[in-house]
């Protein structure tokens, strides 16, 4: 008689909601009593890295003194404004170079050429251009957060099943119908991918783009920290733009959350 | 019976240099069903790829009628929409557009599923939204592309039944593309029989329905599945 036993569970066992939010947040835990640990320790002069605590006050005062939140709120207006402009243009191009050779054929290469161009080195030709204004900020985050965006859109659209396609087709569905009704919809999960990259990156561009000839915005106050050689505050500042990656993440996860509800039974996880 | 709803002539179509088909001729009337038999690689899902338009013929003439549809072998849904949008896909969408597809659903038996995603549905469920899709229309013509070639044997009775109360009333031109000699037998006023890609043969079939294959249609049968090139030795149960 051979010992018989229930068969080893394939799929991953479904998960407490309170568990989910703990896994969550436990590396951030880790990562920030590692912090406390290390700054409270010999081994750092205590000067180059600060306490949580003298963050806190280092936010304060910031907030007090410097304006913080209306230099976070210009600096998120342009990071929004531009990854509109940016990923807008990279959906579009995306759209038209997946679904017709002739525009893979026609601006595919150009694209490719303009991505490999550092954006941070784009920045004073950017400010000779187009003045020292929002204009070239605002245009330098686009130019860094198109190409995530054509990349990802272009190769979720050709990935559609084209048996779908044809199938909708023979229903009569054609043109701007059947690309917004299907094509786009069965695409979305590349695109978000897509759009998750552009939002990092937007506030990367964002650095580079306030760092010269601004007046206001993170990337000024960072500058500002940075040549004074305020290191908590130039510390405060990073933890501030990780803060902002922390959001756009957030913001995806929603979008993915409303968006890719028919995915359930589809993929993997 | 009388008005053509489908004409075929002369029709040639060929893939690297390899004939596919070769001076197809068909014609379909209003409400009449057909089958169309074959072996793998006999040129019938070609013939149904011209008739819906997929691809054009090298050589001949197709003429088919403004409202067709097809039932492909796999229920071919949009995942990213629900049940009911799927069956409307392509319609143009008013305030009764939504009723529509229910009752199209109802009459395929999925009406509780109206808003589930078509992801969550079983191999047969799918193909019954995809037959909803298709009748919602009122097609004049129906193209059947082995839509229950997938499906198990239980369930493929039951969609036989399906089909055949559809068909009957809705009266579509039909053609049904199958490799289930039985099936044609069931369901077709005509079964033809494709072979290297010409119709080769044509068998009448005039018994009354709703019919049974252990009824009166054993001959022919036994004559279709000899016409395919099957010994019926073997089979002869």
């Amino acid at each position: 008689m051979s010992v018989l036993s229930a068969p080893r569970l394939l799929s991953q066992r479904p998960r407490k909601a309170s568990w989910s939010l703990l896994t969550r947040i436990s590396l951030p835990i880790i990562l920030l009593v590692g912090w406390i640990l290390l700054a409270k320790s010999t081994l750092i002069p205590p000067l180059t890295l600060p306490t949580p605590w003298q963050v806190i006050s280092e936010l304060k005062a910031m907030y007090l003194q410097q304006h913080l939140m209306s230099n976070i709120g210009v600096s998120l207006l342009r990071a929004i404004v531009g990854l509109a402009l940016g990923a807008g243009i990279g959906f579009l191009l995306g759209l038209f170079s997946g679904l017709s050779k002739i525009g893979e054929e026609f601006f595919d290469a150009t694209l490719q050429m303009f991505r490999a161009v550092p954006f941070i080195a784009l920045t004073p030709l950017f400010i000779l251009w187009f003045g020292v204004g929002e204009t070239p900020k605002i245009l330098i985050v686009a130019f860094a957060t198109y190409f995530p965006m054509y990349i990802a859109t272009a190769s979720g659209v050709r990935n559609v099943d084209r048996k779908v396609v044809e199938s909708a087709k023979t229903f009569g569905l054609r043109g701007p119908r059947l690309v917004k009704e299907v094509i786009v919809p069965l695409a979305t999960p590349q695109i978000l991918t897509g759009l998750s990259l552009s939002m990092v990156i937007s506030v990367l561009a964002l650095v580079a783009g306030e760092q010269i000839s601004s007046q206001n915005g993170l990337g000024f106050l960072f500058a500002q920290s940075q040549a004074y050689g305020r290191n908590f505050e130039v510390f405060t500042c990073i933890l501030l733009y990780a803060c902002m990656g922390l959001l756009a993440a957030v913001v995806v996860n929603v979008i993915q959350r409303v968006a890719l509800r028919w995915r359930k039974g589809v993929a993997v996880r | 019976m009388s008005t053509p709803m489908v004409i075929v002539h002369g029709v040639s179509q060929s893939f690297n240099d390899r004939a596919i088909l070769s001076n197809v001729n068909l014609t379909i009337h209003q409400g009449e069903f057909v089958a169309l038999v074959g072996a793998s690689g006999s040129g019938k899902t070609t013939l149904m790829r011209l008739l819906s338009g997929l691809q054009a013929p090298d050589a001949g003439e197709i003429f088919v009628p403004q409202k067709s549809t097809t039932v492909f072998q796999e229920p071919r849904l949009v995942q990213s929409s629900r049940v009911w949008q799927n069956v409307v896909i392509g319609m143009q969408k008013g305030s009764s557009t939504k009723d529509l597809a229910l009752q199209a659903l109802e009459e395929v038996g999925l009406a509780e599923q109206a808003h589930a995603w078509p992801a969550t549905l079983s191999g047969g469920e799918a193909q019954r939204v995809a037959i909803a899709r298709a009748l919602v229309r009122r097609p004049q013509l129906l193209l059947l592309d082995e839509p229950l070639g997938a499906l198990d044997a239980l369930t493929r009775l039951n969609m036989q039944a399906l089909l055949s109360t559809l068909c009957a009333k809705y009266q579509p031109a039909t053609l049904l593309v199958t490799h289930d000699v039985d099936e044609a037998l069931l369901l077709a006023d005509r079964v033809l029989v494709l072979k290297n890609g010409t119709i080769a043969h044509e068998v009448i079939v005039d018994s009354p329905r709703p019919r049974s294959v252990s009824k009166g249609l054993e001959t022919q049968r036994l004559n279709v599945l000899s016409l395919l090139g099957v010994t019926t030795a073997g089979i002869n149960e």
